[in-house]
């Protein structure tokens, strides 16, 4: 049941998405862990789905996925106070769905996942490359190492020789 | 079992990727050093590339030039950089020179109870510069990396 919401939820985010304008989707900087996707992902749902339960956040979203909008313009079209409309955008910016940035005097909101989502695909794809690339350095490693374990055994041995020897 | 391989975008314009080995730091830095060893490891067999020369001049101000082939592109491609620092068996820093905006790459071996933890940073010139570098890459380098796939899945039918 909470699957099925939140899949809808997702969707909508999608279709929102979808009909935004990647160009406009720039400048977002936030850390993304690869090693903790999974949770970061969770996490990441959570704060989705608490931040699209509104009905104005959802429809800023749907506006912005039209074009960049200032607060002023959102406050106005949406018929709310300054302060209001600042709460709003806050939550959807810790979610990650939006991105606001100060331009003059004017702070403007833009779409901002989509530019996430393909950040977290290409750090993704660099995993896999450097993953690939260990994967196989195990074994370069793996041989040197049994090769000096020999090397070890022989002078060990020498010096064995060298000491009887000598008696 | 194999170790994991992590990425972070520590800042606006770092990549930071560790991994652990089980081995000792000289080892690992050997392997890092050698180009003739450094080539088995470099180029993943599943990417499809192969090395075309390897050159590499690992000390402090030496020079590197890697050239590549790939079934899909008609020219080799040619990675090349100074290195900057050379410390062994703890420390290799690096340029990335093919491309005007390239990182600084940077890497650590810590050895500890006959384990190496690796951390390798690249650094990029400014903000830009990586959202760039990931922005190419979701579009033209994704576009390859897709048809790598691709191949791979190919490779895995014939064999």
């Amino acid at each position: 049941m909470a699957c099925a919401i939140t899949e809808t939820l997702e969707l909508r985010r999608h279709r929102v998405l979808e009909a935004s304008q990647s160009g406009h989707l720039r400048a977002l900087h936030r850390r993304v862990i690869l090693n903790q996707m999974v949770q970061y992902q969770c996490a990441q749902l959570d704060t989705s789905f608490a931040a699209l339960s509104d009905a104005t956040r959802r429809g800023v979203l749907e506006r912005l996925a039209q074009a960049d909008a200032s607060i002023t313009e959102l406050a106005e079209k949406f018929h709310m106070t300054l302060t209001g409309m600042k709460k709003h955008v806050r939550v959807l910016e810790q979610a990650g769905l939006v991105v606001t940035e100060k331009v003059g005097r004017v702070r403007v909101c833009r779409l901002g996942s989509r530019r996430l989502e393909e950040e977290a695909e290409w750090i993704e794809r660099y995993r896999r490359l450097w993953e690939a690339r260990f994967d196989e350095l195990d074994r370069v490693v793996d041989e040197l190492k049994r090769e000096r374990r020999v090397d070890d055994t022989r002078s060990g041995g020498k010096s064995v020789d060298a000491g009887e020897n000598g008696k | 079992m194999k170790n994991p391989t992590t990425v972070e975008r520590k800042s606006e314009r770092e990549l930071v990727v560790t991994r652990t080995f089980d081995g000792p730091a000289t080892i690992v830095f050997e392997a890092w050093t050698k180009p003739e060893l450094l080539q088995r490891w470099w180029v993943p067999k599943s990417f499809g590339m192969s090395f075309l020369s390897c050159e590499a001049d690992v000390r402090t101000g030496g020079t590197y030039r890697f050239v590549f082939s790939h079934p899909d592109f008609d020219q080799p491609m040619a990675f090349f950089g100074r290195y900057i620092e050379v410390t062994p068996p703890s420390r290799i820093v690096w340029t990335n020179e093919e491309s005007a905006d390239g990182p600084v790459t940077t890497v650590t071996l810590e050895e500890k109870d006959g384990k190496t933890l690796l951390v390798l940073s690249e650094l990029y010139p400014s903000k830009e510069a990586l959202d760039e570098a990931i922005a190419t890459g979701s579009t033209g380098t994704g576009a390859a990396s897709e048809q790598f796939e691709q191949l791979d899945e190919l490779l895995v039918t014939l064999v």
